[in-house]
């Protein structure tokens, strides 16, 4: 058995569009669970009646379930209804979509990702000092200023170590978009290993770029923290 | 449900359930020698476990099990005919099972290395000066403790390994999700199938809970709570 590097350089275009696909669901899933993130953590930390109950089970459900199961579930599970076939057969735009693999990956992964930071955000924004809401209160901010002023620019910056986690699972757990048919970073090592037979050469050179981008993300933001955590960091005297 | 299908998908968690299980013993013995290297004072052993961690916790488990699933059977291949045996079959079980074991080894090494440093130092001090030998110090002293502060750890990368479990459907295993999957096509209900799968996946994750409450409070034991 020998490594045969030519098969890979061979076959770089199709890593690089795999690659370009694994970037773009990523990066899609991460910006929109954000924006969906945000308010259900606020929710979540302030026990909003009722809501927060809500945003509790949300979070339970995506927590406790493989995100492949999750994906399958968009992707393979909502063809099951009759509505949604009609919906297909009359050719409506909007339902159209999920029959397509890339926003059902996008839709999956951004839902999955939206618990896990909810929880995170949750997490920062009970961690807050109780002496910074005080503070607050004694100036005369209403609840709303409190959270916009105080309270979230803290907990964001206390969650970036949290979710720096949470963005290299991510990542990874992207992978499983290989099942529903895309060929993104590891689709491409499917693709070479089942053309060729070379399953090192194939998969690899697959895990090597995935742990370059880890590489690349932890820096950013070692980066992040720089900017936004300087004042933990240890002065000089 | 027709009861065929019911079955074969309890089925499907048994085998959810042992590979998980197997896979968290290898991944609590890969944690221990992880813990121990990085611990010890030879550098060689320390760089070794870095490395193994880093690449570990870098590459994707679906990555890695498809390399050592197909990899080794290569592999398996090669060294047979070398030696002018019949080939073994490297079956997809134990790709599954080494690859999350060894995966969470990582995960695991690095909750035990954090647990050990958290136990204090008199502890052990102690120990010697009741006579002790360093054998025995660690046997009933530094290795209960340092279990009290890796549980919650443990636990949480338990929870992630029980759920990671569902990838080895991809490599053809038949476990809870690949029976689920099946039942859903013949019967043209996936989502009703799928649903089924997240139910029990939560079933698992919830008593695994309890589970882990009852070991804490027992490693616990004698730890003063803070009363309020």
């Amino acid at each position: 058995m020998e490594f045969d590097t030519a098969l890979i350089v061979e076959n770089l275009p199709l890593y690089a569009s795999g690659l370009w696909l694994t970037l773009q669901l990523v990066a899609i899933a991460l910006a929109a669970g954000m924006a969906i993130a945000l308010p259900l953590g606020i929710a979540r930390a302030i026990d909003a009646p009722l809501l927060g109950r809500a945003v509790a089970a949300y979070i339970y459900f995506f927590r406790s379930t493989p995100m492949l199961v999750q994906l399958l579930l968009v992707y393979y599970g909502l063809g099951q209804f009759k509505w949604l076939q009609a919906q297909w057969a009359a050719g409506n735009a909007f339902w159209l979509l999920f029959r397509e693999p890339y926003f059902c990956a996008c839709l999956a992964f951004t839902l999955n990702t939206s618990a896990y930071t909810a929880e995170i955000i949750q997490g920062a924004i009970r961690n807050t000092p109780a002496g910074e809401i005080e503070a607050a209160k004694a100036v005369g901010m209403s609840a709303t200023a409190r959270m916009r002023r105080i309270v979230l620019p803290s907990a964001l910056r206390r969650m970036l170590q949290s979710y720096s986690n949470e963005v290299i699972l991510m990542l990874q757990g992207s992978a499983v978009a290989s099942a529903v048919t895309l060929v993104d970073l590891t689709g491409a090592g499917r693709t070479v290993y089942a053309r060729s037979y070379a399953p090192f050469e194939a998969f690899a050179f697959t895990g090597l770029v995935y742990l370059l981008l880890t590489f690349a993300i932890l820096g950013l933001f070692r980066l992040a923290e720089r900017r936004w955590l300087v004042h933990l960091r240890p002065r000089g005297h | 449900m027709p009861t065929a299908y019911a079955q074969s998908i309890l089925e499907g968690a048994a085998l959810t359930l042992a590979l998980a299980a197997l896979a968290a013993l290898i991944a609590v013995a890969a944690g221990l020698l992880t813990a121990a290297a990085r611990l010890w004072a030879i550098a060689p052993l320390r760089w070794a476990a870095i490395v193994y961690t880093t690449v570990m916790r870098g590459i994707p488990d679906l990555v890695l099990m498809l390399l050592v699933f197909y990899g080794g059977q290569m592999l398996a291949n090669a060294v047979a005919s070398r030696f002018d045996q019949d080939p073994i079959e490297f079956s997809a079980f134990w790709a599954g099972t080494l690859t999350i074991g060894f995966i969470f080894g990582a995960y695991f090494g690095e909750t035990f290395r954090g647990a050990f440093l958290a136990v204090p130092r008199g502890q052990m001090e102690a120990g010697a000066a009741f006579g002790m030998s360093p054998a025995r110090v660690f046997r009933r002293i530094l290795f209960p403790q340092m279990l009290r502060y890796a549980l919650p750890g443990l636990g949480n990368n338990w929870l992630v390994l029980l759920k990671s479990t569902a990838i080895v459907s991809m490599i053809g295993l038949a476990d809870l999700v690949w029976m689920a999957d099946q039942a859903g096509r013949a019967t043209r209900q996936p989502f009703v199938y799928y649903l089924v799968v997240c139910a029990l996946y939560m079933i698992l994750t919830a008593a695994s809970g309890l589970l882990l409450r009852r070991l804490e409070r027992r490693y616990g034991a004698g730890v003063a709570h803070a009363q309020f």
